[in-house]
């Protein structure tokens, strides 16, 4: 049967179909969806780690038991668990080892672009990149056999457009049943200089047997056209040139580290010229120069966002009299859709005070990093995830200052902003830190994580106790409090930016897209003067329209943030008015 | 060497985060699978969730490659909100059609009063000599029974204009909607297909 599925789905599919009892990751646009969609798989243990390297840990784990394991995370996640990889890479597998890594070329949710095909390179490991949900599905089921055949972690590499584009899958498989036992092996799992230096040798050899086998490996395979041009592609660019060109000869590779040298020199041998389509690095056309053969890549394709078919026939337009067809620009700009807070969202006056109060804040990453934009305006600094309180530590050190604080959500102070806080009270700096406690990782869709107690499987265990924690790292003065409060988040602001030393606010109220409180909408009286304060609070429901606010009842919240603003006292209860019925 | 014809066709859907978007897609490729044919679906979650806005293109043919829609080459487009439908006018294949929501859903600048929202959004895009339907589907649904199943509103006029039985779509509507739901959406369906299929109106 066939059936429609995200890449994400597909990876989900294939993995279960593949036999995997243990997946781990921590969530991240485009990756989430896999291990929310393995969840409802019984038989495989599912779960998100505080972070991406503890994820990887516990799939180590899991394999060298025996277990195949799949860890899931976005490009950046790789960076955190790259650590446990690079030495993962010498003691190679029990189980079977995937790691999705999931890239974001174009940026649609991510802090930067980087391209993760170069950690194959780096850490010595083969490589796949699925060009659809078909070859997500198959590739899964390869990924662990090679994991095991050649003992080595395996890397899935797949793009937005991968993981969330939906394409047919055949989906009748039935599941592999794998059973593996442990044994003691210190000579292969304990790295210490000398075990490392025998393992050296068993990676490079690894890596010539890989080579070999990317020579047969059916993924790996030349599409013949017309031998006019012959394209090198990979992933979703494969798709890209497919459409673009649908004559031409195609070398797709699924292997993309090691690649296959046999294979593409014969080819590129029987066209009269051969050029790679990729999307971000030059990665296949490094390796094949290096090798002396004539290509081309980056040339004409950019290196720069996502690539479509438009701008593979546009960069190769004067190789083949294709002309593009250009149609008419809009002659009036278009207004920005930019992505906002929520009504009702609990960062919202948080953010607002710390614009008010002129404070230096070093930011981090979650839905509060919005509060960069106009009219909030609240954010210096976001680099990665917890780098805030570092961020803040180093700025103040470096300057003295009083005014900076740091801003954190929950989801991303479990990750890795403990750390930086023991830091800041052991080299005794004085910055406040602020955490955003919205119960729940709202940006990526809302998973739980320690700080909720809510396990992926369902388990409602007790919450990690962020006051405790906090205390136990030195600091003497923690205060928990309700966003909504205006006024007090205020004066806690100011109380704690005085001190001189370092100090935590916790600012703490359900994100209301997981629990929405009874409350009734908003609206504005004639009392209204236009003096736009409420307005600058870059919330949804409000608008400017002639010279006055304006509430949209619709979508109003009933925070009262907006009442609380208002020097007028314009701004009163909605009377109730019947909606229609929801859906 | 012979060129290959490729038979596929393009439909593109816009709005704003939170306007069933995805919903729609879901029930409109679901009904392209069941008439066999290959179908490619990409759309872009994560930042567009937070009233971003949202665009989910669908193919379908024999044999799709690129999930990816190229400028001018989408044969239909479904508009849920009017700057949307503005934004992504230069999407329409010439001769396509294009059925756009009345609805306006004002960005961040605009409720800032930073910039303004652009005025007869219907005639600049007829004046590209575009064919538009503009339909208060906001309206209709609430007539169906909720302003909520204006996204099937909108699919229903689609529906009309394709090739395929109205009973695949229902059956499309009826797995994808919540149970307590599938009649307003029913409801809301055959407002939006009646509208489309009425001689009266020209592709
Ligand atoms: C290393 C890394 N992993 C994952 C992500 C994806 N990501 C962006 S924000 C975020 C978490 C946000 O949660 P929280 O800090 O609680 O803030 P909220 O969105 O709830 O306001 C995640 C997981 C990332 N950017 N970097």
């Amino acid at each position: 049967m066939k059936v429609l599925l995200s890449g994400n789905e597909a990876i989900a599919h294939g993995a279960y179909v593949a036999g995997v009892t243990m997946a781990t990751g921590y969530p991240g646009t485009p990756s989430t969806e896999i291990l929310e969609t393995i969840v409802k798989y019984d038989e495989i243990e599912a779960a998100w780690a505080p972070n991406e390297k503890v994820a990887l840990e516990v799939a180590i784990g899991a394999s060298l038991a025996g277990s195949r394991a799949l860890v899931t995370m976005k490009h950046v996640g790789l960076n955190v668990a790259a650590d446990p990889l690079f030495t993962l890479a010498y003691t190679g597998v029990n189980g079977g080892l995937v790691i999705v890594s999931a890239d974001d070329p174009g940026m649609h949710s991510s802090q930067n672009e980087q391209d993760n095909r170069n950690y194959a390179k780096a850490a010595k490991i083969p490589m796949l990149e699925p060009s659809d949900s078909q070859d997500a599905v198959l590739l899964i089921d390869e990924a662990f056999n090679i994991s095991e055949i050649f003992d080595t972690p395996v890397i899935l590499r797949t793009t937005t457009r991968v993981n969330h584009s939906k394409s047919l899958v055949e989906v009748d498989v039935e599941r592999v049943r794998k059973e593996e036992t442990y044994e003691k092996n210190p000579q292969k799992y304990v790295m210490i200089p000398a075990h490392a230096k025998s393992r050296r040798e068993v990676v490079e050899n690894r890596l010539n047997a890989l080579s070999e086998f990317a020579e047969q490996f059916r993924g790996n395979r030349v599409e013949w056209g017309n031998r006019h041009i012959g394209f090198i592609t990979s992933g979703v660019s494969y798709q890209y040139v497919k459409e673009a060109f649908p004559d031409a000869s195609v070398l797709k590779l699924t292997m993309t580290y090691p690649l296959p040298r046999k294979l593409i020199t014969d080819f590129i041998e029987q066209v009269e010229q051969a050029i790679v389509v990729e999307e971000l690095d030059p990665f296949i056309e490094e390796q094949i120069k290096i090798w002396g053969l004539s290509v081309s890549g980056k040339r004409f394709i950019p290196a720069i966002g996502e690539l479509n078919p438009d701008i593979i026939r546009g960069s190769l337009a004067d190789k083949e009299d294709d002309a593009l067809e250009e149609s008419e620009a809009l002659d009036i700009e278009l207004p920005g859709r930019p992505p906002m807070l929520c009504p009702g969202c609990p960062h919202r006056g948080v953010l607002y005070t710390l614009n008010k109060l002129k404070l230096v804040v070093t930011g981090d990453i979650g839905c509060y990093t919005l509060g960069v934009l106009p009219p909030l305006e609240a954010m210096d600094t976001c680099i990665c995830m917890g780098a805030s309180i570092g961020n803040a530590t180093g700025f103040q050190k470096a300057t003295g200052r009083k005014d900076v604080v740091a801003v954190l959500g929950d989801s991303t102070f479990v990750h890795s902003g403990i750390t930086p806080l023991i830091d800041a009270v052991y080299n005794r700096g004085f910055t406040t830190v602020i955490i955003l406690d919205n119960r729940t990782t709202a940006m990526t869709g809302r998973q739980d994580h320690p700080g909720t107690g809510k396990t992926l499987k369902g388990y409602d265990g007790p919450p990690l106790d962020l006051e405790m924690i906090v205390r136990a790292t030195g600091i003497q003065s923690v205060k928990v409090i309700d966003p909504y409060d205006l006024k007090v988040v205020k004066e806690a602001i100011k109380e704690e930016t005085a001190k001189d030393e370092p100090s935590v606010i916790i600012f703490r109220r359900a994100c209301l897209l997981v629990e929405r409180p009874n409350t009734k909408p908003f609206m504005v009286t004639g009392a209204c003067n236009g003096c736009k304060a409420c307005v600058k609070l870059g919330c949804p429901a409000i608008s400017w329209k002639e010279k006055r606010a304006q509430i949209d009842p619709e979508i109003c919240s009933g925070c009262e943030v907006c009442v609380q603003v208002c020097k007028k006292d314009a701004v009163v209860e909605y009377a109730k008015v019947d909606r229609g019925a929801g859906i | 060497m012979i060129s290959v014809i490729s038979d596929v066709k393009n439909i593109l859907l816009v709005g704003v985060g939170g306007q069933g978007i995805v919903l729609a897609a879901d029930v409109l490729s679901q009904v392209l699978v069941s008439a066999e044919y290959d179908v490619k679906m990409s759309e872009i979650h994560g930042m567009s969730q937070r009233g971003g806005s949202v665009n989910t293109m669908v193919r379908f043919g024999s044999k799709v490659f690129s999930p990816l829609i190229d400028k001018a080459k989408a044969e239909y487009i479904l508009a849920f909100e009017q700057l949307e439908a503005l934004r992504w006018s230069d999407y329409l294949k010439p001769g396509g059609v294009f059925i756009m929501n009345t609805q306006k859903i004002e960005p961040l600048p605009v409720l800032l009063g930073k910039a303004r929202y652009p005025q007869n959004i219907d005639e600049l895009i007829r004046g590209k000599g575009i064919n538009l339907l503009a339909v208060d589907a906001d309206s209709l649904a609430e007539e169906a029974g909720s302003k909520k199943a204006a996204n099937i509103v909108l699919l229903g006029c689609l529906a009309a204009l394709m090739p395929i039985d109205r009973g695949v779509w229902y059956a499309a509507i009826e797995r994808r909607v919540p149970p307590k739901t599938v009649d307003i959406n029913k409801r809301a369906f055959d407002i939006g297909y009646d509208l489309t299929s009425k001689p009266a109106f020209i592709v």
